[in-house]
């Protein structure tokens, strides 16, 4: 188990390595430099800022020098604002946090909720209305659902506020975000709550005699939650992704609406720095996802 | 010793189990009849397709998806209109055609038509730059479901070769083409996506009035992003199957005469894993269309001024108070492509491999 731990976590730190090689030779290879105003500056001028910021060296070398700065917890400048890019994170990534938080807990919880009580009640009414909303939503992109929501319930009916920052209301955003992962948690959790309930021990536990919820809560429920969990790990990187356009759409000032006008204003090292970041936080999420899904299912050999 | 009877058969031992030929006698004809087989063998095409028709969701499914593209292909024949034409009547630009309600015409077409003329209606109105917004969304559709349709081609494509080379040879080159796709795999996809397309939109530049050039720089770059990312998914299904199949004894005896590896896989592997292939590719479809439409909602789609049901959408924000109806037509088109392909896949995966099921 700890040795199995351990290569997951070197493995996972080489991927961020990976990754952020990546972003940063990638992001190099567009041409101009960060100087290239309008107003042409004075050699002298543009000599001195290189060597500032570490321009004039070799581009691997720049690259361990990023490096290290990261580690230190300093992401660099916008180019745009002249801003702490350590800072903006800091500012807009606990809005984007508690959105998507809220977002990946709802969209488990109440999907397998729903998958459940679809399984329970297969081929009956119940299960036909989950499974004809569930098979809808999967083909509603996230942004269509969180403009639709936002024209019907903000702007046409006037229930809900627009988002501000002194009424922020999370509702809308995470009913957008959690949609599509929701229906695809309910599939899931329909055809691995069948199997479970297909299962042996079920139905020794019926002949028992073993109350009916009790199988279902006790038996049946908890083996059904493995599939889910390995679903989770996507699912934070689908959120993770939806957050840009749903946090755009609403206009909440989150980690995903700064990545989108930094793409939208060329903000490159913005862009290398969100990047890295966000890319960090899908590795470690799935890690942990793994990590939990060995911990629930003995079953399963470390190798 | 053997002893024989008058027939010349050995004789029978009273204990024996021993078949008594004197007991049988020839079939007529015509019970031989009955032995023939009357119906033509279904091959597995036909099986999957009887299964398939038998489906009604799929079948609607695909209905829908035809009307669709024969709309797509008719609907610019007939509409008079480009996709990035100002409209104008009797050559003069009409200033006044922005922001039409559907079936609305601005004061000069009416007058126009008030002088006996024929206008062709706007369907769904008019965008802010006076273009007729239908044929925008015609357009959006097609360049969705072309973008959907090559990626994914793109993608059968790369992890086909990749997959059955990694799958047949085996051994080491397996490893290491396998330690590749690992590593691609791990990678947070839709944020590389981005990145790359970041980088592409400005590194790439093609000389004027090739058909890249055409094209335009993102579309290219989104096509470049699928051939480099989203295949390993694909090379690692066929890996496997192929894995299970050249185990088989067809392929020992295809070895045996003396058949090339190219040979073998081409005509005895990958027929018996296209079910699998076709299947994934059919669903490999609206998730190409998701992408594409997202990231051209985030500005990094196709190029201004072609339009994809995505950044149509996406302009739509802007005056969704007042025109919502602008919002509404592209995203129920994406709606609706992107379920009745679902749910297409869906069928022809229950009725070409059950084992596939979920």
């Amino acid at each position: 188990m700890a040795r199995y731990i351990i290569k997951r976590v070197i493995l996972a730190v080489l991927t961020v390595f990976i990754i952020s090689a990546i972003t940063f030779f990638l992001m190099h290879a567009i041409p101009g430099g960060p100087f290239n105003k309008e107003k042409a500056l004075s050699q002298a001028t543009i000599d001195a800022l290189n060597q500032r910021y570490n321009l004039d060296k070799p581009l691997v070398e720049q690259f361990f020098i990023y490096i290290r700065e990261l580690l230190k917890g300093d992401f660099g400048v916008s180019l745009k604002n002249g801003r702490e890019i350590g800072q903006i994170i800091g500012e807009s990534f606990p809005i984007s946090a508690r959105l998507g938080f809220t977002a990946v807990a709802f969209a488990l919880v109440l999907g397998t909720i729903l998958g459940s009580l679809a399984a329970l009640t297969r081929n009956k009414l119940p299960d036909r209305i989950i499974i004809f909303f569930s098979t809808l939503f999967t083909a509603v992109p996230s942004f269509v659902l969180a403009t639709l929501l936002l024209l019907v319930f903000c702007i046409q009916l006037q229930w809900l506020p627009v988002w501000s920052t002194q009424t922020p209301n999370y509702v809308l955003p995470v009913i957008a975000l959690a949609a599509y992962p929701m229906a695809y948690t309910t599939r899931l959790a329909k055809t691995s709550m069948l199997d479970a309930l297909d299962q042996d021990y079920i139905r020794t536990a019926r002949a028992k005699g073993v109350a009916h919820w009790k199988i279902i809560f006790k038996h049946a429920l908890r083996n059904s939650l493995i599939p889910v969990i390995t679903y989770a790990g996507p699912e934070i990187a689908y959120i993770i992704t939806g957050s840009m356009v749903v946090e755009t759409v609403f206009t909440i000032g989150g980690i995903g609406s700064q990545f989108v006008s930094a793409i939208t204003n060329r903000d490159y090292t913005m862009i290398m720095a969100t990047t890295i970041f966000l890319a960090a936080l899908m590795v470690v999420a799935n890690l942990i996802c793994d990590l939990l899904y060995k911990a629930v299912d003995p079953r399963i050999k470390y190798d | 010793m053997v002893n024989y009877d008058e027939n010349g058969t050995p004789k029978k031992n009273k204990l024996s189990l021993q078949i008594d030929l004197s007991k049988f006698e020839p079939a007529t004809d015509e019970e031989k009849k009955q032995q023939d087989v009357m119906s033509k063998s279904s091959t597995f095409f036909k099986d999957g397709m009887k299964k398939l028709r038998k489906n009604p969701l799929a079948m609607a499914s695909m209905i829908v998806l035809v009307l669709i593209i024969v709309l797509i292909i008719v609907a610019p024949l007939v509409i008079p209109y480009g996709y990035s034409e100002i409209l104008s009547v009797n050559g003069k630009r009409d200033k006044g055609a922005k922001n039409l309600a559907p079936f609305t015409y601005s004061k000069m077409e009416q007058k126009y038509i008030d002088e006996g003329n024929y206008r062709f209606p706007h369907v769904f109105g008019t965008d802010e730059q006076c273009r007729d917004y239908f044929v925008r969304v015609i357009y959006g559709t097609r360049v969705s479901l072309v973008v959907g349709f090559f990626a994914s081609l793109i993608v059968l494509i790369i992890g086909m070769i990749y997959g059955s080379i990694s799958g047949y040879l085996g051994g080491t080159v397996d490893l290491i083409m396998m330690r590749i796709v690992d590593i691609i795999y791990s990678l947070p996809d839709m944020l590389m996506v981005i990145l790359l397309s970041v980088v592409f939109k400005e590194v790439l530049v093609f000389p004027d009035g090739s058909i890249l050039a055409k094209l335009g720089t993102n579309m290219v770059s989104l096509f470049i992003v699928f051939g480099l990312l989203y295949w390993v998914g694909m090379a690692r299904l066929i890996r496997g199957q192929i894995l299970s199949i050249k185990e088989n004894d067809y392929v020992l005896a295809a070895r045996t005469v003396g058949a090339k590896a190219g040979r073998i896989i081409r005509s005895h592997i990958l027929p018996n894993c296209l079910s699998v292939i076709i299947i994934s590719t059919a669903l490999q479809i609206p998730s190409a269309i998701f992408t594409e439409s997202y990231l051209s909602f985030i500005g990094l789609g196709v190029q201004a001024p072609m339009p994809s049901l995505g950044s149509l959408a996406n302009a739509a924000r802007q005056g969704l108070q007042t025109y919502p109806y602008k919002l509404v037509f592209p995203a129920l088109a994406i709606c609706l492509i992107v379920l009745s392909l679902n749910l297409l896949g869906d069928g022809m995966r229950d009725a070409f491999d059950p084992k596939l099921r979920r």
